[in-house]
Parts: structure tokens; C-alpha cells; sequence
């Protein structure tokens, strides 16, 4: 196996140059351009949520309500977390780095439908752009839960229009994840065993499990909420006897996986990045691989934990409470796992390793204050206050976007036979990480001491807190912008990679930067089990 | 697996009058006074067709075991929505 | 799970991405099954939010079915088995290379299919006329006829209605899909694309096809049966 990066000639045909223009693209089946044109796409709703993230904290440098009026803020925050949760973050991992490796990572030519997979694609843009318009013509207030009944007969926004957005964009997911199944299921090379499987793909199909079971049920009350709203069929309608928290019920059974769709992918992009990092094989691949679908499985359990104070019997709360304890113990133990990975491990301090660790470290400060909120006593206190959104911002932002930004860079010469300039990857790794705690930490106090969510006054004490708050966002702001610009300038002065820059294992780094568009020149037949690093040379890191 | 159990159009025929049958029944034993064991009964009869839809008509039987835990496993995620959602509607007004 | 132009001679397209047929029917097949879990799920939402307010209103659901035709909906009921019997027909056809019959059968089963959505058609017309469309019309003054009669609530027998009109529609919805996909496999097959090598696709429609079958016979029971006898 050739490992050292060398100023490789980049082979002559491949995946990018073998078709030029605009049609090449737009109608490509091939996964690998694909995950290119989901890259496109989520960069720019990511842009967006964004912009949504700096009127938020710019409202909140001031305790009274000075830039905003209350609902255009209601309005802010909704946009941004639909934005960020449907167009960003499910999407992110699985449908950029997933679609891109899945093939080659089991050694096949493609996905099991690429036709379906550029209808993916199609559904993500035509939904993005439907919830867009909603924006655009005058915004959402409802907040991205969309509760009943004021989404469905209060609100003056509109509500149908980012709801039919969402819909679109779930049968996006629900595609991905159906293609990636059958993928994993019929499409291995001979040799490729499920246990000599990488770890990326466990966590992918674990979130493939996911995305088929839970969105519909998300899209079948999204339009009956579309339903009541246009023709007064009213299920959730209280005027009627309708119960508002039914709708809470079915939106979360959807919802709440939907959270581990996000970071199951991130967590096998860590396991990858952790071995390659520490020229290691994970400890405990078995384990490893089954807390993914423990995961999956544990989490369509304990969607009720977002209602405890909703008016739920205190016995189902219960209920609903140990099992959102049980399902931290997978998790629990990958991130053992991961350590222990690391332990007498050969260990560099690359790019995509800093954003491991800080994987690592963000995801378990968020996982453990999400079994503080397990706890009903707490959760009663702190729940809709500032501690749940500094909870899910660790999980969403520092888990899941930092290993999305790991993934991107370990795999980039992969993608695009360049590397990234080192010396500003580390350092955006690292304002992004000042960043982001300077961000959310104050969050957990803030909303330890009470101050409410959703809200854009607030107290004149919480002051100084979310001023940090806001700072830090100006700094995290800096650190997401400095990829985009160091990744494109890559493309064309980036140092040339060869087929396996890293000296890593994997099927993926058996054929070249950038790879032929059926990605492997034979197909390849595996005898090796994963992260075999014993067998493999030390490796020499150019630059 | 395509296996090559194929069914013959008997079968089928058996099947389709069985399935017409318990529709029959459905409806005849709908208006006997049964009381709580009513719609144990509907359910029971509906649950029966969907299995001889599956197993026959759809080829469940003769399938590989990967369709089968995929159709076992959609059926128990259902359960998992209904089961529980109804622990808390079944138990929000007990006692505290 | 595509095929090329239509002839006697043709030879089924094997995709590049594949390895083999078998690989690729295989890789369709379960790619159906898995589509039709998702629809589990889609329906299993509305079916669980039914459950819950039918346990909680039933006075008002059981006057609500009650006002619903049971003949009709046990008559729906036999014509969708009778089009799922007609689908394996048609498959079975396929598999034996009966260019004649696959068409049939295939038009037999359009043809059950298109009954049970006119039926459809006149229930919901029947609802519109007595005022049990869900929304500003809506007007419910039946009471609950039998062994315990009751004046029921108008505004749940509302939300029963809601449940009719949303479940029943979803379902027409997905036979329309299904009619559309049965037509696409009429002028495929009348043009010969099947043969016992190569009948995948009318495989894989007769499964959606049976699934959506499953749906109502489901929904029957929910709807119409739940109680004749109060």
C-alpha cells in the first residue's frame, strides 16, 4: 500500500475532469460529484442560518429589545434553526462525506441508485429553496418546532410554506438513507465482511436506520399541520378537542432521532480520525460499531424528554426519563472507546485530529448536560431556558460541526487531489474552538440562572454573559469563514496529494486523488481486517 | 434471493377467498354485541388479512432474511410510536 | 430498475454499477421494501394520533362510523383484494412470459383500482351533502344510535371526520400514484418489456400495489367497524 504524500502526478482522468460543464453536473449520477453538489448546497444554507445566528446575537448584546421587535425576533430564531437543522445538519455528514465514501469505502462502483441520489440532491434544493421563499416573502415565527395550535391557527406567517419546504427536504433524507442501506446490505467488494467494514459506514448505516424510520413520521404531521392550517381539518386544533401535545408527540418521535442522524455520521467521521491520527485500530471495533445501532435504536425511545413540562403523565415522564439515561451509555462508550484508542497510540497533531479532539471533548460536555436534563427535577428548572440551547449547540455545533470540518479536511485531498495549507487549517481549528466555547459556555449559566430562550429582552444581570456570548460568535463567524477560503484557494495552489497522503487504511485511499468516476480501476478484494496499522510502514507527513 | 418457489394462481385463489371471507366476517361479527372484545376482534381479523397479503401475495414467506427483518422491524418501530404515545395518554389522568 | 427500448428482443439493461442482474434485482427489491417501511411509519403516524383520540372521544367516533356505509366500504374492501389478486396474477404472468395475460391482469387490476376510487368518490360526495366536511360547514347532529344511545359532541365528531377525510385521502392518494405506476407497467408490458428473465419492476409495483391494499384493509375496520352495535 503506498502511504507517504508525495508531489504525486494527479492521475490523468478522473471524476472532475472527465466531464466538463454545466449539464456534467446537473444531471451526474455519480455519487462523487453528488456529494460536490451537496457541499455546494449546505455551504449555502449554512451561510444562511448563519446570518439568521448573527441578528439573534446582535439583539442579545443589549438586555432590552432595541434591534428587533419581538416577532421579527420570533422570526430569527426560527429561521435559523430551521435552516441549520434541516438544510444543514442532516444533511452534512451523510449526504457531503457519506455519499462521497459509502462507495468506496465498500469497494463499488457507485450507490445503489444513483439516480435516486441526484433526486436527493434535487428534493434538498427544491425544498431549500421552497423555505427560502417563505423567508424571503416575510419569514416563520413559530419556531422551528412548529407547536400547535399556534403554528396551525395563531400565526400570521408562513407557516405552510417552510413546512412544505421541510416535507421536500425529508424525502431527500428518507432517500439517502434508503440508498445507503441497500448499498451496505448488496454492494460490498468480495471480502468485505461487516465487521471489516470501517466504522464511518456502521455510523452511516445506523443514521440510514434513522432517516427511513423516523422522517415520515415528521412528514405525515407536517401535513397535518399544512391540512388544518388550509382546510381547518383540525386534528391538533384544542377549539375542538384537539391535543396540542399530540402534535408534540409526533413531531419529536421524529425530531429526536433526527438529533442523532446529525451526529451519528460525526462520530464515525471521529472513529476514522482518531485511528488514522493515532495509527491505531479503534479499541473495541465490535463495541464501537454496535452503540451505533444501539444508538439508533435507543433513540426513537425517549423523544417524550423534550415534554416533560408539556403536560404528559408524570408516569410516562418518567418512563421517557430512564430510558433518555440508558441511551447515553452507547455513546458512553465510544467515547471510551476512543480514548483508549488513543492510549500508547502513534499520535499527530494534524488538522483533522484537532477537530477529534475537539469532537470528543464538546460532544461529551453537551452529552452530560443532556443527562442533567434527563433528570426531571432539573429539566423542570431549566428547561426553554438558555441551558438547553447551550446543550444542543455543544452536541450540534461542537460535535457535529467539528467533525464535519475534520472530515472535510482529512478527506479533501481525497476529493479534490489537493491538500489544504496546514498552518491555516490549525489555526482555524483553533478560533473555531475559542470561538464556539466563548459562545455557548456563557449560555450554560446564563440559562442555569434563568434566563428564558426565545426571548429578546432579557434581565439587565444576564448582561455581561451574553455579551461574551456575542463575542464569541463574532470570533466563531471569523473561523467558519477562513475554510471557504483556504479550501478554494486550495483548488488550485493547494500542494498536490497522492492517493493516500494520510498512510492510512481504507479502501478509499487505495485508489487515486481524485478517483476515477468508477472509482477503482478492478474491484478490489479485501483480506484485511480495519485499521490493520500494524501491517502498514510509519508514515512521514509532508509539510 | 430469487428464489424459485414460485407460487401457482391456486394459491392465490385459496388466498383471495380466505381474505374474502374474513371481510365477511368482519362485518357480520361488527354488529354482534361483543363488548370490549369488538375491536379485539376487528383488529385481529385485519391483523390476519395484512399477513396473508404479506406472506402470500407479497412473497414475504419465500423472501430473503434481510426483507424479513426489515418488515418485522417496521412493524415494531409502529409499536414503538403507538406503545409509547399511549403510555401517556393512557396514564395522564391516573392518580399522582 | 430501467429498461431500455421496447421490443421482443430486448435484453434487460444491466446498470454499470452492478455486478450482475441478480445483484441489481435484488438491490431493487429491497430498495421497494424499504420504501414501503417509510410508508409504515407515514400512515403509522396518522394511525397512531386516530388511536389516540378514538380512545379518548369514542361516543363521538362510533356516531361518526356509524354514519359511514358500510356496504360501500365492505364493498371497497372486495374490490382492492380482488385488484391484489389480479396483481400476483399479472406477476405470475410475467414470470411465465404470457405477454397476453400480464396486459390483463394488469388492466384487471386498473380496473378494480378505478371502482374503488369512483366508490370513493361518491362516499365523499354523500359527506359533502350531510355537512361532514371538516371546516366551516361542518354540522353533526347525529347521536349515537343502539344498546347506549348518546347526544355526542359535535366539535369531536368533528375531529373524526377530520381523521376520515385525512386517512382515506392519503390512502386515494397513494391508489392514484399506484394507477399511475400500473400504467406505466401496461405500456411497458403490452410492448413486451417482461419476460420471465426480466419482470422485476412489475414485481416491485405489486408490492406497492399490495402494501397500499394493507393500508385500507386497515383503515375499514378503524373507520367503518367500530361500533354497529351500540
Amino acid at each position: 500500500m503506498s502511504t507517504v504524500a508525495q508531489t504525486a502526478a494527479p492521475p490523468r482522468e478522473h471524476y472532475l475532469n472527465i466531464e466538463y460543464g454545466i449539464k456534467s453536473w446537473l444531471l451526474t449520477t455519480d455519487h462523487k460529484r453528488i456529494g460536490l453538489l451537496y457541499l455546494m448546497a449546505i455551504t449555502f444554507f449554512f451561510f444562511i442560518g448563519g446570518a439568521f445566528a448573527t441578528v439573534i446575537r446582535l439583539e442579545l448584546i443589549t438586555p432590552a429589545g432595541d434591534l428587533l421587535t419581538s416577532d421579527t425576533y420570533n422570526k430569527m430564531f426560527t429561521m435559523h434553526g430551521i435552516m441549520m437543522v434541516f438544510f444543514f445538519l442532516i444533511p452534512s455528514v451523510p449526504a457531503v462525506l457519506g455519499n462521497f465514501l459509502v462507495p468506496l469505502m465498500i469497494g463499488a462502483k457507485d450507490l445503489a441508485f444513483p439516480k435516486i441520489n441526484l433526486l436527493s440532491w434535487y428534493l434538498l434544493m427544491a425544498g431549500g429553496m421552497i423555505t427560502l421563499y417563505s423567508v424571503i416573502a416575510g419569514g416563520v415565527d413559530t419556531g422551528w418546532t412548529f407547536y400547535t395550535p399556534f403554528s396551525t391557527t395563531f400565526s400570521n406567517t408562513h407557516v405552510i410554506g417552510a413546512a412544505v419546504g421541510i416535507l421536500v427536504a425529508g424525502f431527500s433524507s428518507i432517500f439517502t438513507g434508503l440508498n445507503f442501506i441497500v448499498t451496505i446490505h448488496r454492494m460490498r467488494a468480495p471480502g468485505m465482511t461487516w465487521f471489516r467494514l470501517p466504522l464511518f459506514l456502521w455510523s452511516n448505516y445506523a443514521a440510514s436506520i434513522i432517516m427511513v424510520l423516523g422522517t415520515p413520521v415528521v412528514a405525515i404531521t407536517i401535513v397535518l399541520v399544512a391540512l388544518e392550517r388550509a382546510f381547518h381539518i383540525g386534528i391538533f386544533n384544542p377549539a375542538l378537542g384537539g391535543d396540542p401535545v399530540l402534535f408534540q408527540h409526533m413531531f419529536w418521535f421524529y425530531s429526536h432521532p433526527a438529533v442523532y442522524i446529525m451526529v451519528l455520521p460525526a462520530m464515525g467521521v471521529t472513529s476514522e480520525l482518531i485511528s488514522t491520527f493515532s495509527r491505531k485500530t479503534v479499541f473495541g471495533y465490535k463495541f464501537v460499531a454496535f452503540a451505533s445501532v444501539a444508538i439508533a435504536v435507543f433513540g426513537f425511545l425517549v423523544w417524550a424528554h423534550h415534554m416533560f413540562v408539556a403536560g404528559i403523565s408524570v408516569y410516562a415522564a418518567m418512563i421517557f426519563s430512564i430510558l433518555s439515561y440508558l441511551v447515553a451509555i452507547p455513546s458512553a462508550v465510544k467515547v471510551f472507546n476512543w480514548t483508549a484508542t488513543l492510549y500508547k497510540g502513534s499520535i499527530s497533531y494534524r488538522t483533522p485530529m484537532l477537530y477529534a479532539f475537539g469532537f470528543i471533548g464538546l460532544f461529551t460536555i453537551g452529552g452530560l448536560t443532556g443527562l442533567f436534563l434527563a433528570c426531571l427535577g432539573v429539566d423542570v428548572h431549566v428547561t426553554d431556558t438558555y441551558f438547553i440551547v447551550a446543550h444542543f449547540h455543544y452536541i450540534m455545533v461542537g460535535g457535529t460541526v467539528m467533525a464535519y470540518l475534520g472530515g472535510l479536511h482529512y478527506w479533501w485531498p481525497k476529493m479534490t487531489g489537493r491538500m489544504y495549507p496546514e498552518g491555516w487549517a490549525k489555526l482555524s481549528a483553533l478560533i473555531i474552538f475559542l470561538g464556539f466555547n466563548l459562545t455557548f459556555f456563557p449560555q450554560f449559566v446564563v440559562g442555569y440562572l434563568g434566563m428564558p430562550r426565545r426571548y429578546h429582552a432579557y434581565p439587565p444581570e444576564f448582561q455581561v454573559l451574553n455579551v461574551m456570548s456575542s463575542a464569541g460568535a463574532s470570533i466563531l463567524a471569523v473561523g467558519y469563514v477562513l475554510p471557504m477560503i483556504y479550501f478554494v484557494w486550495s483548488l488550485r495552489y493547494g500542494e498536490r496529494a497522492g492517493s493516500n497522503p494520510w498512510g492510512a487504511t481504507g479502501l478509499e485511499w487505495q485508489t487515486t486523488s481524485p478517483p476515477p468516476t468508477h472509482n477503482f480501476h478492478e474491484t478490489p478484494v479485501v483480506e484485511q481486517e480495519p485499521y490493520d496499522y500494524e501491517a502498514l510502514p510509519e508514515v512521514e507527513f509532508v509539510a | 434471493m430469487s428464489s424459485e418457489t414460485v407460487t401457482g394462481p391456486r394459491t392465490f385463489a385459496v388466498i383471495f377467498v380466505a381474505l374474502l371471507a374474513l371481510t365477511g366476517t368482519t362485518v357480520w361479527v361488527a354488529f354482534v354485541n361483543l363488548g370490549w372484545f369488538n375491536p379485539v376482534a376487528a383488529l385481529a381479523i385485519a391483523c390476519a388479512k395484512m399477513l396473508l397479503v404479506a406472506l402470500f401475495f407479497m412473497e414475504v414467506r419465500h423472501s430473503s432474511r434481510i426483507t424479513k427483518i426489515a418488515v418485522s422491524a417496521g412493524l415494531f418501530w409502529l409499536l414503538i410510536l403507538l406503545a409509547l404515545t399511549l403510555s401517556d395518554y393512557l396514564t395522564r389522568w391516573w392518580p399522582a | 430498475m430501467s429498461h431500455s427500448e421496447p421490443s421482443v428482443l430486448q435484453v434487460p439493461e444491466l446498470q454499470s454499477h452492478f455486478g450482475d442482474m441478480a445483484q441489481q434485482k435484488e438491490s431493487a427489491t429491497f430498495g421497494m421494501w424499504l420504501f414501503l417501511i417509510t410508508e409504515v411509519m407515514f400512515f403509522g403516524g396518522l394511525f397512531c394520533a386516530y388511536l389516540v383520540y378514538r380512545l379518548q372521544y369514542f361516543g363521538a367516533f362510533a356516531a361518526g362510523s356509524q354514519t359511514l356505509d358500510i356496504r360501500l366500504g365492505a364493498l371497497n374492501t372486495a374490490v382492492l383484494l380482488a385488484s391484489s389478486f389480479t396483481m400476483v396474477l399479472a406477476v405470475h404472468a410475467a414470470k411465465i412470459g404470457s405477454r397476453k395475460l400480464l396486459v390483463w391482469f394488469l388492466v384487471a387490476t386498473m380496473f378494480f383500482g378505478a371502482v374503488f376510487l369512483g366508490i370513493k368518490a361518491v362516499e365523499w360526495h354523500e359527506k359533502y351533502e350531510k355537512h361532514h366536511i371538516p371546516g366551516p360547514d361542518f354540522h353533526f347532529e347525529e347521536t349515537l344510535t343502539g344498546h347506549s344511545p348518546m347526544v355526542v359532541d359535535e366539535r369531536h365528531a368533528q375531529l373524526f371526520f377530520g381523521f376520515y377525510f385525512a386517512m382515506t385521502g392519503m390512502h386515494a392518494l397513494h391508489m392514484v400514484i399506484g394507477m399511475g405506476l400500473l400504467t406505466w407497467l401496461l405500456i411497458a408490458g403490452a410492448r413486451g418489456a417482461y419476460t420471465p428473465e426480466y419482470h422485476n419492476p412489475v414485481e416491485n409495483v405489486g408490492l406497492y400495489w399490495h402494501f397500499v391494499d394493507i393500508i385500507w384493509i386497515w383503515l375499514f375496520p378503524l373507520l367503518y367497524l367500530i361500533s354497529r352495535h351500540y
